[in-house]
Parts: structure tokens; C-alpha cells; sequence
């Protein structure tokens, strides 16, 4: 089910400004791949040019080309919608819909697509989405009660819950965790262990630890300066990364000496 | 400090107590100063030329806030002086501006609920001669529920389409032009009197394209008085509603119509039925325009896209420039219901609101 990614010389631009410059680099399906750098050096950028959430910003655009599986998320007659269902995203902070109970949340994703299905079917669905996510347990009995009234760290699994309910094919990360708690942090940590076997995932972290402990591939960015786009230092798998860098700025910032 | 003797020790400890502790005003001082001032004016009532109730309790304040801010800066120090100088102020300049609301809503209530009955709520001022006592004002009522409905049921939705616009739609750079200028017409809108719309609508419907007079008419007034009301209002919402949760549905690949109808415009829902409601009730009780559209009438119009319709407000001056004892009792009856109309719209929507939107655990 998961698929790889395929980046080639990803520029993205906000309005004149550009950016991130020449970004090459492949996910392989099934894997966790960490994306590092300094802040405002372009990760979340580029994280979110993966399912075309970048275009969202008034006057932002992208050059180069993604492709999923060898199809090209931004050919001309690709429908954005149809990318975002396909590659699922989960955000910094977390964002449960409001006016939604638990159950409507997790089913937000299928009933607004326009999906019709039976009453089991969908309680089969939140079950199945709730357990794959950790929360089963913990609110099964609540399932009516609003989806707000949950803890940080609760409410971060419910919307990876609600991410995975629709079965993307790639699950993207924007640093998950940098708003919980360390035994939220590490509840989600476990997760991710678990959601690798049927997804392909890509992480943003500013947390070197995080990215060690739960990545398969670990990419560098950097800016080169101030004003100038970000670019990708290095890739490469992260026991590699992490012992044996082969860029002189990797392994500065790897060892705390900026960043 | 074992060095230090037992009488520097207490001094130290001293200097540090006055250095945290602060002078502080009785408890009995405010009610104290209160009745103090009191009988300070009330002295100056009977030996200088203040006069009236008015006169007196103005007096009795200002001598408060003299002599408590006075005694406060002599015990507590400027900075607690400052602060209750201004509380007072604020308490006192406050029921200074519910003055006038009380007084309204007093007099309408005394002088009106006499004239109420079930007579009065079911028939209509037909052959009922201004001198005399009786008639009713239903044929006003049916008129402004009608034309106020049909201006809600056009003006609401067409509101928040707008503002549905503005917000989520003219932030690319190819329809922000159209943005601004709708911004910009909606601004000029809400300054445009209500007695030129109403000459407006005169002028375009009525001469120009040969529509009656009639309750629709006054709808289309209503429409463009309320219309800028809504649009702001909604707009405000739409904005408070925070970019994450639009950010959350489009990643989980809702296309952006639905995103605004089942996300965005339910979580707003609450302020844009309060928006809507304090539209609605600003136009309830327009008179002018209604004067140039629906004219006027005596009897009961059931239909709003024919002839003449009596509405609540255009009865309440009617029946006051009649200047009969009966009919300015009926006015200030028709006045009753009127005030008692927009607050029943106000709690229904409250009501609704309260059931819809956010979802508080």
C-alpha cells in the first residue's frame, strides 16, 4: 500500500521570495525519513510541498517536480484535493474539528469526501483508526464527547487517528510531538514504530534525539545564509548520519555546535 | 546574620515589612464616604443653589471621588489612588449610560401595558376614527413580521455569501481587486441613510420599474440597511475562526466548499446568528424608508407584494402625530410590542446558538 516519493529539483517560492532551492531526494515506502535542520531552514517548506498544502498560502508556488510512485503530484491535470487524500498530514499543534464529537472526527476525513457508509461500517472504521493510533482505549467510552475536551497529547493521536482513517498512502509529520509532554512524546514515538509497517512516513523534527530514535533516513537542511534559500546538506541512512557525516555542516549541527 | 545583634536584626526585618507592606483604606470607608457625600450635598441642596434630584447626586459623587481619592493617596499611596479614582469613575459614568436605557425601556413598558389586550393584538385600526379608543395594531404587526422576514430571508443569506467571499476567496491576487471594491461598497453602505434608501428604492422600484407599493418593497429597503450589517459581522467571525483547522481539513483532502460549510461556518455559527439578529433588529424598527415603500394603511394586507401594508413602526408615528389620547396610547403600545418583537427574535437566537457550534465538553 505505502509508495515512495521521488523529489527532483524542488525550488519553492513564497510570492517572489525564494525559499528552498534544488532539493533532490527519494522516501522509500515503508520507512520513517527525518527531515533536521536549524529553524527557517526550510523543512517544513518542504514537507508541505509533499501533499501540495504549500499551494494553501496566498501567492506560493513550487518548481521542479514530486513524483508518488512515478506520477507527478503536480502535473497539470492532477486535482490537489485528490493528492491530499492520498498523502495525509499531521500538524504541530493539534487541531481537532470543534464542533465535532470524537466519532465525527476521526470519520471527518470519509464523511466529507462525500463517501456514503453504513452505520457498522463506520464504527468499525473509528475503531479500527482509534487503535491504530493508541487512543482506543482511553476513549472508548467517549466516543460522543467533543473532540476538544482531550488532553495535548490525546488530542495529537485522535488527529493522527483522523489522518490515518482515510488510509493515505504517505503520512507526513510537521514536528508532531514539539508541542506535548515527554510521555506524550514518547507515546507517539512508539507509534510511529507501529504506523511504519503500513505507511510511508516523513518527519519533520527539530529534535535530534527524536530523529535518531525513530528514523530509518535522515536529510539536513541548511540555509546558506542569511536571506538564501535553504538547500539539502546530506541524506543518508541515520546510523550513517548520525556517526559518520560526510559534510562539515552536518556534523556541526548534529553536535550542537549551531542550530 | 549570626553576627549581627538581635536589635540590627529587628531593624533589618522592619525595613524590610515597610518595604512590602502598604497602608491600606478600612473597610467601613466606602460606605462611609458614601453616606458622607450624601449629607454633604444634600447640606449644599438646602443652603446654595443646587437643585433637583439630578443636581444633588451629581454633587454627592464628585464630593466621593474628592475625598475618597484624597484619603486613599493619604493612607495607600498614589498608585491605589489612581485606582480607585478610576474604578469609581468607571462604576459611576456606567450607570450614568444605563440611565437613559432604563428610563426607555421603563416608560414604554408603564405607558404601553395598559393598552395591551387581546383586542389590541387582533385587529387592525380599520374605521376605527384616531379619536376613539379600541383598534388594534395586528394589521401592523402581520406588516413588519412580513416585510422584516422577507429582508432577513434575503439579506442573511446574501450577507454571508459575501463575507464567505471576502474571507476565503479574494486573498489570491486575481480576485483581490474585486475584494477591495466590495470592502470598500459594503463601507460606504453601512453610512448611507436609512431615508435615502428608502428614496432610493422610491425612485428604481416603485417610479422607475412600475412596482407597487407594497410590503416587498420596504423589504428591498430593509435589505440594503441590513445587508452591511451582516457582512461585517460574518466577516469578523470567519476570521477569529484560527487557520489550523482550515489547514487540518484541506491536508485530510476536503475540497475548500466543503471545508467552509461543514468546518469553518460551524464553528462560527454563534457570532454569525448574533451578527444576523443585531441586523435584523436594527432594521425592525426603521420608519423612513418604510414611509417612501409601504406608505401606509389601516387595514389588514396580507400580501406584501400588493397594495399598501401597515408596519409597527410606521403605526407608532402615525398614531402619535395623531395626538389623540387614544391613538398616542395605541402608539405607545405599538411600541411595547415592537421592543418586545426584537427581543423574542434575540433569545430565539440565542436558542440556537447555544445548540449549534462549538461543542464544549
Amino acid at each position: 500500500m505505502a509508495k515512495r516519493i521521488d523529489v527532483t529539483d524542488l525550488d519553492v517560492f513564497y510570492g517572489s521570495f525564494k525559499a528552498v532551492e534544488g532539493v533532490t531526494f527519494a522516501v522509500e515506502p515503508r520507512s520513517v525519513t527525518a527531515l533536521i535542520g536549524p529553524s527557517g531552514c526550510g523543512k517544513s517548506t518542504v514537507l508541505r510541498t509533499l501533499n501540495r498544502m504549500h499551494e494553501v498560502i496566498p501567492g506560493a508556488y513550487t518548481e521542479g517536480k514530486v513524483l508518488l510512485d512515478g506520477e507527478d503530484i503536480y502535473g497539470s491535470d492532477v486535482d490537489p484535493v485528490n493528492v491530499r487524500r492520498t498523502i495525509g498530514m499531521v500538524f504541530q499543534r493539534p487541531n481537532p474539528f470543534p464542533t465535532m464529537s470524537i466519532k465525527d472526527n476521526v470519520l471527518a476525513g470519509l464523511k466529507l469526501e462525500g463517501g456514503r457508509r453504513s452505520k457498522s461500517d463506520q464504527s468499525d472504521i473509528v475503531e479500527r483508526s482509534l487503535r491504530g493510533a493508541n487512543l482506543w482505549e482511553e476513549v472508548k467510552d467517549r466516543l460522543d464527547r467533543p473532540g476538544a475536551g482531550l488532553s495535548g497529547g490525546q488530542q495529537q493521536r485522535l488527529c493522527i487517528a483522523r489522518a490515518i482513517a482515510v488510509e493515505p498512502q504517505v503520512l507526513l509529520m510537521d514536528e508532531p510531538c514539539s508541542a506535548l509532554d515527554p510521555i506524550s512524546t514518547l507515546a507517539i514515538e512508539d507509534l510511529i514504530e507501529e504506523l511504519k509497517e503500513r505507511f510511508t512516513i516523513v518527519i519533520v523534527t527539530h529534535n535530534m534525539q527524536q530523529a535518531a530514535r525513530v528514523s530509518d533516513t535522515t536529510a539536513f537542511f541548511n540555509l546558506a545564509g542569511v536571506g538564501k534559500p535553504g538547500k539539502l546538506v546530506e541524506i543518508a541512512s541515520t546510523p550513517v548520519m548520525f556517526s559518520t557525516p560526510t559534510q562539515q555542516a552536518t556534523e556541526d549541527y548534529i553536535s550542537g555546535r549551531f542550530g | 546574620m549570626a553576627d549581627l545583634t538581635q536589635h540590627e536584626q529587628d531593624e533589618s526585618e522592619a525595613l524590610l515589612h515597610s518595604a512590602l507592606a502598604g497602608g491600606k483604606l478600612p473597610r467601613w470607608s466606602l460606605p462611609a464616604l458614601a453616606v458622607g457625600s450624601l449629607v454633604a450635598a444634600l447640606v449644599l441642596n438646602v443652603t446654595t443653589s443646587v437643585a433637583g434630584v439630578a443636581g444633588t447626586l451629581i454633587v454627592a459623587v464628585l464630593i466621593f471621588l474628592v475625598s475618597q481619592t484624597a484619603w486613599s493617596f493619604a493612607v495607600e499611596g498614589r498608585r491605589h489612588a489612581v485606582d480607585r479614582l478610576a474604578t469609581t469613575g468607571i462604576y459611576a459614568t456606567f450607570l450614568i449610560a444605563l440611565v437613559p436605557l432604563v428610563a426607555v425601556l421603563a416608560t414604554v413598558i408603564v405607558r404601553g401595558i395598559s393598552v395591551i389586550s387581546a383586542e389590541f393584538l387582533t385587529t387592525s385600526m380599520r374605521n376605527v376614527s384616531p379619536r376613539s379608543e379600541g383598534g388594534g395594531i395586528y394589521h401592523a404587526l402581520i406588516g413588519t413580521l412580513e416585510q422584516v422576514g422577507i429582508a432577513a430571508l434575503i439579506g442573511i443569506p446574501l450577507g454571508i455569501l459575501a463575507a464567505i467571499y471576502l474571507v476565503e476567496y479574494s486573498a489570491s491576487s486575481s480576485s483581490k481587486r474585486l475584494g477591495r471594491s466590495i470592502s470598500f461598497f459594503v463601507d460606504v453602505m453601512t453610512g448611507v441613510p436609512s431615508v435615502v434608501v428608502g428614496l432610493f428604492v422610491y425612485t428604481a422600484f416603485i417610479l422607475t420599474l412600475g412596482m407597487q407599493r407594497s410590503g416587498f418593497a420596504g423589504s428591498i429597503a430593509l435589505t440594503i440597511l441590513m445587508l452591511p450589517v451582516v457582512v461585517r459581522s460574518t466577516e469578523e467571525m470567519l476570521r477569529i475562526v484560527p487557520r489550523d483547522l482550515r489547514e487540518a481539513s484541506y491536508a485530510l483532502g476536503i475540497p475548500k466548499w466543503r471545508t467552509i460549510l461543514k468546518i469553518v461556518l460551524p464553528t462560527a455559527t454563534a457570532g454569525i446568528i448574533t451578527g444576523a439578529m443585531l441586523a435584523v433588529a436594527r432594521v425592525a424598527g426603521e420608519t423612513a424608508p418604510l414611509l417612501l415603500t409601504t406608505f401606509l394603511s389601516q387595514s389588514i394586507n396580507t400580501n406584501p407584494f400588493q397594495g399598501p401594508q401597515a408596519s409597527l413602526p410606521i403605526f407608532i408615528w402615525d398614531q402619535f402625530t395623531s395626538s389623540t389620547d387614544a391613538s398616542v396610547n395605541r402608539a405607545w403600545g405599538g411600541a411595547l410590542v415592537l421592543i418586545v418583537l426584537v427581543m423574542v427574535l434575540y433569545l430565539t437566537a440565542k436558542i440556537i446558538s447555544r445548540f449549534t457550534g462549538v461543542k464544549k465538553s
